[in-house]
Order: structure tokens, then sequence, then C-alpha cells
């Protein structure tokens, strides 16, 4: 699988709202779908998205399957202090994904 | 025009695959889950735009950009937002906690709609007040559907 | 364009006669005929899920692979190399002796210069590679290669295109001449250009060839599928590349 893509601006000015995008790789297999053998498919979905800056929460989102395969999220992040943008992406079977990048707030 | 090229005309793919095994939501089982949320507060029209395109060639892949209106400062925040359905298997669709952080109270992401319904979003805020909006979103499939291999 | 059949006789004698009337094109991708959520997301590189899939074309082809220990940038160095490559295959390989469409011609550089296993056809890892080969074209006019070899798989693809197929007794040009623009349980059949390939399609939620979309077309008319790689697919896709010349390439396009 490859690895989560985030898209957020290096450095940003302090007090600025900056956007960050996101795509990851998954299935979001929705529980509801029969194979081909024609029993169910078993649910195989990520859960949680969070976002912390600064060591702070930006936001914390519990998905449903429901959400696209491939799960794209977009959301916005004031720069009050500089420090590292982290991205955690948890679910079904065990799955974890996780990306860090520093932003410098000037 | 009659090729037989039909949804119903297909085995696997997304209509067969969303619709007719579980209990889906209904417009009731969503109301309840928005209840779950809300319990007997009043919950107003307004302060949330929920952007989707109205009509929509494919459920899998549905564009939504939802956008509370809020300062996001420690007197006014949006604490979460719900997105619910009234079709799909299950009416929860998504639930944003937002934290001190977060510079606006607004995500855009992709959602599955299995049929043509209303998508309806839930705004909490710091003040306890409860906000909705809701779409409605017309939804073609595709019609070549692939057969299970 | 002698050996071409009504099929190709009709676009490219529209386009002609458009282009001589200072007409547009008659001819439309499939981009123009889907909604525009979806065409929003093909517009926006980094929204398009196939992004994933380009990421992972990137490092394979950066990744020694096979018992050679070369990456295809070893040999051939940044990407840009590739530039125009995915706009004239299927092409004639005179090593092969046989026409072959830019997959099996990447899984032939895999195999003969990495030394690497084969991947299996519509593998992510496989499709990855094509979609960043192919990916350096974007843009670029589609130019079928005017060589005997090539010209007469696209005959054979012409008349594959215009053979009634399946329990629904339909050709593809039934679909995609005559009916193309028409409504088929809610989609627009569009005139199935080539232009997109491999793309991220919805109904999928992942990225796949054309043959795979090919396949999705035949199983939809309850036809048996000709294989991956066989010989039919390869003059199928040389056809609608000839069909579609000078159209652009959109790789990797978003389609429902
Ligand atoms: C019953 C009608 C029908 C027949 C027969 C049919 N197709 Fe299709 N084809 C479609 C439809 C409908 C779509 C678009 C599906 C969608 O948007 O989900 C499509 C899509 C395509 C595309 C993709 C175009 C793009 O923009 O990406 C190609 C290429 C194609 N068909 C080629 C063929 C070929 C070659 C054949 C014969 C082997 C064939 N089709 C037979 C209905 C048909
Ligand atoms: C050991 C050197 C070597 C490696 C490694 C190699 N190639 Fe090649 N490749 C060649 C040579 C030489 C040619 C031209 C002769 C031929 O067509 O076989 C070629 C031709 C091609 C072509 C056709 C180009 C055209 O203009 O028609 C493509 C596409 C291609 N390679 C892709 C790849 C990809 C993708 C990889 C990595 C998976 C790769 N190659 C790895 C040596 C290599």
């Amino acid at each position: 699988m490859a690895a989560p893509l985030v898209n957020a601006p290096k450095r940003v000015r302090r007090g600025e709202v900056f956007e960050v995008r996101t795509l990851i790789s998954h299935p979001m297999e929705t529980g509801f779908r029969p194979g081909t053998n024609g029993t169910i498919i078993p649910r195989d979905i990520i859960e949680h998205v969070r976002c912390r800056f600064a060591g702070e929460t930006v936001l914390d989102m519990a998905l449903s399957p429901a959400v696209s395969a491939n799960p794209y999220l977009v959301f916005y992040v004031r720069a009050d202090a500089g420090g590292a943008l982290e991205m955690e992406w948890t679910g079904d079977k065990g799955f974890s994904a996780s990306y860090s990048t520093a932003i410098v707030v000037e | 025009m009659n090729v037989g090229c039909t949804r119903r005309a297909f085995a696997g793919g997304f209509a067969v695959a969303l619709l007719p095994l579980a209990a889906n939501a209904t417009p009731e089982t969503m109301r309840e889950a928005i209840r779950e949320v809300t319990g007997d507060r009043a919950v107003r029209g307004g302060r949330i735009v929920l952007d989707i395109q109205p009509l929509i060639d494919n459920g899998n892949t549905v564009p939504m950009r939802v956008r509370v209106e809020s300062a996001m400062t420690d007197g006014d925040r949006v604490t979460a937002l719900h997105v619910f359905n009234e079709k799909n298997p299950q009416p929860h669709v998504l639930s944003v906690r937002f934290g001190p952080r977060a510079g606006r109270a607004e995500i855009a992401t992709r959602i599955k709609l299995a049929d043509t319904q209303k998508v309806v979003a839930v705004a909490e805020m710091s003040d306890g007040s409860l906000w909705t909006a809701g779409i409605d979103v017309i939804v073609t499939i595709a019609a070549c559907i692939e057969g299970l291999e | 364009m002698k050996q071409g059949s009504a099929a190709v006789a009709f676009f490219a004698l529209l386009a002609a006669t458009a282009l001589a009337q200072g007409i547009a094109d008659p001819r439309r991708s499939g981009f123009d005929d889907m909604g525009t959520a979806l065409q929003a997301i093909q517009r926006d590189d980094f929204s398009n899920p196939a992004a994933l899939w380009l990421a992972e074309g990137e490092s394979a082809w950066n990744r020694q692979a096979g018992s050679a220990g070369k990456s295809c940038a070893d040999c051939h160095g940044g990407p840009e190399n590739m530039r125009g490559v995915a706009a004239r295959y299927p092409a004639y390989d005179t090593m092969l002796g046989r026409v072959v469409n830019l997959d099996g011609k990447i899984e032939d550089c895999r195999i003969r210069r990495q030394k690497a296993d084969p991947l299996p056809h519509e593998s992510r890892a496989r499709v990855a590679l094509e979609a960043f080969v192919a990916r350096q074209s974007r843009g670029l006019p589609i130019v079928p290669p005017d060589e005997p070899n090539v010209g007469a798989a696209a005959a054979a693809g012409s008349a594959l295109f215009t053979r009634r197929m399946g329990q629904l007794d339909l050709s593809c040009a039934q679909c995609h001449e005559q009916r193309a623009g028409q409504r088929l349980a809610g989609s627009i059949i569009p005139q199935g250009h080539p232009t997109g390939y491999p793309v991220y399609r919805s109904e999928w939620q992942s990225v796949g060839t054309l043959q795979r979309r090919l396949r999705n077309c035949m199983i939809g008319v309850r036809a048996e599928a000709f294989a991956y790689g066989s010989p039919e697919f390869v003059a199928l896709e040389a056809f609608l590349m000839r069909r579609a010349a000078g159209m652009t390439i959109e790789t990797p396009a978003v389609r429902p």
C-alpha cells in the first residue's frame, strides 16, 4: 500500500488558517457487499482519522462504511505556533498509518 | 432504447452491492440516528453550508464539502459535525470533533450514496446550540457494471 | 487509414470534414460526458485518487528490481524521457515480433531487461507503473504509428469493433457510434475513446487499464471477454487509438 499523501504548506504566517489535503489508499470495504461466492465480504474500513498540530488536536473524524474508498479529506488548521503536523489513520484489521511533517510559523 | 444493458441486467456492482442486503437506513432510522446526537434539544436550520453536486453519475464517489459558520474562537466554536444519510445500509456517514487547533469548521471529503436521497448535516456548538442543513442528491449508477469474475 | 472499416471511416471522415469546414471535431472524450463532480476530481491532480498509484509508479520507476538489479531510471533516466511514448502505443516491437500495448512493453522491459518476475495483469504494481509512464504523455495528441503491423492490428480491431457479441448480440459500434450520447440506465454512452487510461474508475474504486474497461463492456453484453494481453485486445486498442488519433491524452483520467 502506498504511503498516505499529505499536501500542506511548509511555512505559514502566525495566526493564519491553512488548508491540509490528504489521500490514503484503502478499500473502505463496506461489509454489505457479497463476494464471488455469495458470502458477504467482511467490513474493512478506516475508522478514525486524527490530526494534531503543535501537540494539540485539530480534528478527530470517525468514518463509517459510507466514506469512499481511498479516503480524501480536506481540513483547516490555525497556526498559532509552529510545530509538527501529525496525522494518524486507524481502522479494521489493525490498520494503521501515520504521517508527520514540520511546519514553520513565522 | 432498450439495449438491455441495464443495472438489473448485470451481476455484481454497486446497486447490488449496497442495496438489497442490509436493512437499509430509512428516513426514520436517519431521524433516530440524529436524535442520538441531539437528544430532545432544539435543532435549528442554518449556519451550515452542505455542498454536494445535485446530480451524481456514480454513487461510489460523491464529493462533499461541509462548512459551519463560526469564528472558531474560544467563545464560539463548533465542537462536532455529523453527517447522515437516508438510504445507505447505515444512517451514519461521518462525525468530526474539532479541537483547539481547528482553523475552520469545514471539511471536504468523498462519500458513497447507494441511491437518490437526502444527506443531512448537524453541527453542535460550544454554546450547546444545534444547527442542521440537508440536501437532496440524485444518483445515477454506472450502467455497464463489472461482473464478478 | 486505408485498412479502416466503416467505424474508423466514420469518425475520421467526420473529423476531417469538420476541420475542413472549421467546425469543432465531433469526437468527444468521455470526460465531456461525465458529471461536474467527477470532472472536478480529474482536473485537480491532488484530489484524483490516481495520485496514489502515480506515487507508487514513481517509486517503482526508481527502485531496482529483478536479478539484473536495475531500475527503470538506471536505463531510461528521468520519467520525462517517457514523454510521448503512451501517445504512440500499441506499437510494433521488432524484438518481440508483434504489436504490443504500453502495458505489454513495460512488462517486457521488466522481464527481459530487469530480469524480474512477471506481475499479474491488473495488479496494483503493474497498473501503477503503466499509469506513471502514461502520465508523462498527458496533454499530447495521440499519434498512432504509421506502420504496417500496427495497421493490420487496427484493421483486425476495427472488425472486432463492429462484430456483434454476447447474449445481448451487440457490437461495440452499436453503442459507441450509433448510440453514443444516449442514456443507458442513467449513464451517457460515451464515444468510447481510450484517451485517459489507466483511469481511476469510480465503479472500481481503483485505477485500471483500458483492457479492464473493455472487459467490463464485453461482460456487460454477456460475451466472454478476451484474455488480458490477448491479440484481440491489443488489436482493439490499436483500433481505438487510430479512431482517437489527434485527441489529447488525459492519463490518469477519472471515469464513472
Ligand atoms: C451496451 C452498450 C455497450 C457496448 C456493446 C459496449 N460498450 Fe463500451 N461502454 C458503454 C458504456 C455505457 C460506457 C461508460 C460506462 C460508464 O460511464 O460507467 C462504456 C465505456 C467504454 C470505454 C471507456 C471510455 C472512456 O471515456 O473511458 C471504452 C474505451 C469502451 N466502452 C469500448 C468498448 C468496446 C471496444 C466495446 C466492444 C468490445 C464496447 N465498448 C461495447 C457501453 C457499451
Ligand atoms: C537494462 C536496461 C533497461 C531497464 C532496466 C528498463 N528498460 Fe525499458 N527499455 C530499454 C531499452 C534498451 C529499450 C529500447 C529497446 C526495446 O524496445 O526493447 C526500452 C524500451 C522501453 C519502452 C518503450 C519505449 C518506446 O519509445 O517505445 C518502455 C515504455 C520502457 N522501456 C519502459 C521501462 C520501464 C517502465 C522500466 C522499469 C520497470 C524499464 N523500461 C526498465 C532498457 C531498459
